[in-house]
C-alpha cells in the first residue's frame, strides 16, 4: 500500500482532500496498526485523495493534558498546529477519539482551526453516499455484535449513532450492553490511565466492561478507539477459557466487507 | 390578644427572612472567593438550559419512576408556596383565609389542588425514606454519606412529611371548610369540641409556618440548597462539548514566548500558581457547583473508578469542596480575612489516590441532574499536582519524557511513525 505523506504531496504540487491523522496508538501499537491499515485500505478503495503527516505527526498532547501536564500539552499543540497550518490543512479524519477530541475541540483556542471528523462518521457518510459497497458474500450478515461507546466519542462529543449505523448497514445484529450510549461504561484507559497502573480497588475497569460485553453473548465486540480496543481485548483475555469473543474496530469490519 | 399574635408573627417572619438572607449573603461571598471567570455568552442557550435542566428536570428523567416522585415533591413545593402567601398575609393581618371571599369557587379549587399535591409530596417522601432506610439503595448507604450527610437527607424528608401533615391537619380542623384530602381526616377528630378543633387548627397553622421558616433557615446548611442553586447552576453550565477542557492561557503564553521570544512582552508576568490546591484557586462556578450538590450520588454510581472499588467518588469531591469552602468562610468570618490554617483542599480533603483514579470519562458530568462538573475540580487539582508539586506516578513521568523526546507516549523512534505503511 502506498501512503502519501503531506511532504511528498506538497513536493508534487498536490493537495489532498483530507489528512488522515493516524495518532500514536495507530502508528506504534501493533494491534492498532491493523486498524490503521484497515482504514487506509478503505480510503484507497473509495478513491479518497488523502495524506498522512508521517514522521511530522506528533502526540496531540491529550494524555499529558489530562494527567495535569498543561505545559507539555501546550508544547505539543504548538508544534502540531505549526505543522498543520504550514500545510494549510482544512480537513482531518482520525481513527482515535482522543486525537479527534483534542484536534476538534481544543486546538481552535490555540489557533488550529480544522474540520475534524472521526472515522466512524466518515464511514457512515461513505456508506450513505454509496461509495462503500459491500461484497455479495457479506460474511458479517446476521452475526451478533455489541458496540462499546468510547467516552471521547460518546459523552465527550455525542457521537452515538454513526458507529451503530455502520454496523447495521452490514445487516449485523446489534446487541446493546447494559450501560450504553450516554451511560456507557469507560474501558478504563482515558485520562492517561492507559499509561499507569490502576489505583487499588476490587476489580479492573476493563474486566468490568468485558463482563458486560460477555453478558450480551455477542459473536463480536466492536470498538471505535484503539485504547478501548486494547483494554477490552485484555479484559476478555481473562475470560478466554469461557468465551471466545474478538474485539474489532469498526474500520476493520468494513475493510473485510468492502468490494 | 390577636394584635399580640400579629406582632409576634411579623417579628418572627422578619427574623426568619433576615437570618436566611444573611446566610445566603455569606454563601454568595464564599462562592466569590473562587477565581473570576466570565460566563455571559449564548444567553438564549443558557435560558433554555434553565427551562430544560432546572424547571424541566431533564436529567432526572433518565430514571422516569424516580423522576415522577421527585416531580411531585418539586411541583408540590413550588405550588404550595402560593398558599404560603395567604398564610403569611393571614398572619400579618390577623385574618382567616384572606383570599377566600375574593376567589369564590376558585379558592376551593386551589386549596383542593394544594391538598392533592401535599398528599403526593407525602407519598413521595415516604417512598424516598424507604429507599434510603429500608431498601438501602447502594448510593444512599455509601461511605460518602456516613454521619451528618445521611442524617441531613432523612431530616429533610421528615420535615417535609411533618409540614405536609400539618397543612392537611390544619384544613381538616377548619370546620367551615371541606377540602378533598383533609375531609378524610375529619372522622378522626370530629368528636372534639369546637374550641379544641380551633385550637388544633391554630396550632397547626403556627407549627406549619414556623416549620417553614425553620426549614428555610436550615436550607443553606443542607444539601437541600439545590432547590435554589439548581437554577443558576443550569444557567452557567458549560455549553461546549464535554470533552473540551478549559484552556490555560497563562501556560499557552509561556510556551508561545519560549518558542517565539520576540512575542514576549517586556515585563512578562508569571502567574503565581498553576492549577488549584485550595478552594480559592477554583473558579466561582466550581464553588457554586459544590453548594448545588444534593449528594444524590448518581455521579458516583456511574463512575467507573467508584464502581470498581477505587477510592474516588465524584460526589465526595463535591462534598469535600463544600466542606472546605465552609471552613474557609468561617475562618474569614473570625479573622476578617483568610488566615492560613495549614490545610488545603488538595491532600487534606481530597487525596492524591482519589485524583489518580479518574479516567476523565465524563460519566459523572453526564449524570448530574444539576449541571455539576466534579471532573473540572479533579483536573484543576491534578494540574497542581503535576505542575506545582511534580507529583506524578513514575509511569506518567516516563510517558511525559517519551512525549517530549519521541513525540509519542511510548518509547518508539519518531522515525518509525509511518512504519505501518511500509
Amino acid at each position: 500500500m502506498k501512503v502519501n505523506t503531506m511532504a511528498e504531496m506538497m513536493a508534487n504540487g498536490q493537495t489532498p482532500e483530507i489528512l488522515f491523522w493516524v495518532g500514536c496508538a495507530g502508528s506504534f501499537d501493533q494491534r492498532a496498526q491493523k486498524i490503521t491499515s484497515a482504514f487506509a485500505t478503505i480510503l484507497d478503495k473509495t478513491n479518497i485523495n488523502y495524506a498522512i503527516l508521517g514522521k511530522e505527526e506528533a502526540c496531540t498532547g491529550d494524555p499529558a493534558r489530562r494527567a495535569g501536564n498543561e505545559f507539555m500539552f501546550q508544547m505539543m499543540a504548538y508544534q502540531n498546529i505549526q505543522t498543520l497550518n504550514g500545510y494549510n490543512i482544512k480537513k482531518i479524519v482520525t481513527t482515535c477519539p482522543h486525537c479527534f477530541n483534542t484536534l476538534k475541540n481544543e486546538y481552535p483556542a490555540l489557533g488550529g482551526n480544522y474540520e475534524v471528523i472521526h472515522h466512524t462518521t466518515l464511514l457512515q457518510e461513505l456508506i450513505e453516499q454509496g461509495k462503500i459497497k459491500f461484497t455479495d458474500s457479506n460474511e458479517w450478515k446476521g452475526k451478533s455484535i455489541t458496540y462499546h461507546d468510547s467516552c471521547y466519542l460518546g459523552r465527550a462529543n455525542e457521537i452515538y449513532e454513526a458507529p451503530r449505523k455502520v454496523l447495521e448497514s452490514l445487516d449485523m445484529e446489534l446487541r446493546e450492553m447494559k450501560r450504553c450510549k450516554s451511560k456507557g461504561l469507560c474501558c478504563g484507559a482515558g485520562g492517561a490511565q492507559m499509561f499507569k497502573e490502576e489505583e487499588k480497588g476490587d476489580k479492573r475497569i476493563n474486566a468490568e466492561r468485558a463482563d458486560e460485553a460477555i453478558e450480551t453473548k455477542s459473536d463480536f465486540v466492536a470498538s471505535a478507539c484503539p485504547f478501548c480496543n486494547t483494554m477490552l481485548t485484555d479484559g476478555l483475555k481473562n475470560r478466554e477459557e469461557e468465551v471466545k469473543t474478538e474485539v474489532l474496530d469498526i474500520a476493520e469490519i468494513i475493510a473485510q466487507a468492502i468490494q | 390578644m390577636a394584635l399580640v399574635a400579629e406582632i409576634i408573627f411579623i417579628l418572627l417572619t422578619s427574623l426568619a427572612l433576615f437570618s436566611f438572607a444573611k446566610k445566603l449573603g455569606k454563601i454568595g461571598r464564599n462562592i466569590h472567593l473562587g477565581k473570576a471567570v466570565i460566563i455571559n455568552d449564548q444567553k438564549a442557550s443558557r435560558f433554555k438550559n434553565i427551562l430544560l435542566l432546572a424547571f424541566g428536570q431533564k436529567k432526572m428523567f433518565r430514571n422516569p419512576l424516580v423522576a415522577i416522585l421527585h416531580l411531585f415533591v418539586y411541583v408540590g413545593f413550588i405550588i404550595i408556596n402560593i398558599e404560603l402567601l395567604e398564610i403569611i398575609l393571614d398572619g400579618i393581618t390577623g385574618s382567616h383565609r384572606l383570599f377566600k371571599p375574593y376567589l369564590g369557587n376558585a379558592y376551593n379549587f386551589l386549596i383542593n389542588s394544594f391538598e392533592i399535591l401535599a398528599a403526593l409530596v407525602l407519598f413521595a417522601c415516604i417512598v424516598f425514606l424507604c429507599r434510603r432506610n429500608i431498601i438501602k439503595l447502594k448510593r444512599f448507604v455509601s461511605k460518602d454519606l456516613k454521619g451528618w450527610p445521611s442524617t441531613d437527607a432523612n431530616l429533610i424528608l421528615a420535615i417535609e412529611i411533618v409540614l405536609m401533615s400539618l397543612f392537611l391537619l390544619m384544613n381538616a380542623a377548619d370546620k367551615e371548610s371541606n377540602f378533598i384530602v383533609s375531609r378524610h381526616l375529619r372522622p378522626y377528630i370530629q368528636n372534639y369540641s369546637p374550641s379544641t378543633l380551633s385550637l388544633i387548627e391554630e396550632s397547626c397553622w403556627w407549627l406549619h409556618i414556623l416549620g417553614i421558616y425553620a426549614f428555610m433557615n436550615y436550607l443553606p446548611y443542607s444539601k437541600h440548597l439545590h432547590i435554589i442553586l439548581a437554577f443558576p447552576n443550569a444557567y452557567y453550565a458549560p455549553l461546549v462539548p464535554k470533552g473540551q477542557m478549559h484552556n490555560m492561557p497563562s501556560v499557552q503564553n509561556e510556551v508561545l514566548y519560549a518558542m517565539q521570544p520576540e512575542l514576549a512582552p517586556a515585563e512578562a508576568t508569571v502567574p503565581d500558581k498553576f492549577g488549584a490546591t485550595d478552594v480559592m484557586d477554583l473558579s466561582w462556578k466550581n464553588l457554586m457547583d459544590a453548594y448545588s450538590c444534593t449528594e444524590c450520588g448518581r455521579c458516583s454510581t456511574a463512575c467507573p473508578a467508584n464502581a470498581t472499588g477505587k477510592l474516588l467518588s465524584p460526589r465526595k469531591i463535591m462534598m469535600a469542596t463544600r466542606d472546605r469552602l465552609e471552613e474557609v468562610g468561617e475562618n474569614i468570618d473570625k479573622n476578617k480575612q483568610f488566615v492560613a490554617d495549614g490545610k488545603t483542599l488538595l491532600h487534606d480533603y481530597i487525596t492524591v489516590e482519589e485524583l489518580r483514579a479518574c479516567t476523565t470519562c465524563n460519566a459523572c458530568v453526564e449524570e448530574c441532574p444539576v449541571s455539576i462538573s466534579p471532573l473540572d475540580i479533579i483536573i484543576e487539582l491534578r494540574r497542581s499536582l503535576i505542575m506545582e508539586q511534580s507529583n506524578a506516578p513514575s509511569e506518567w513521568n516516563g510517558m511525559f519524557s517519551n512525549i517530549e523526546n519521541n513525540f509519542a507516549p511510548w518509547k518508539f523512534s519518531p522515525d518509525d511513525r509511518d512504519a505501518w505503511a511500509k
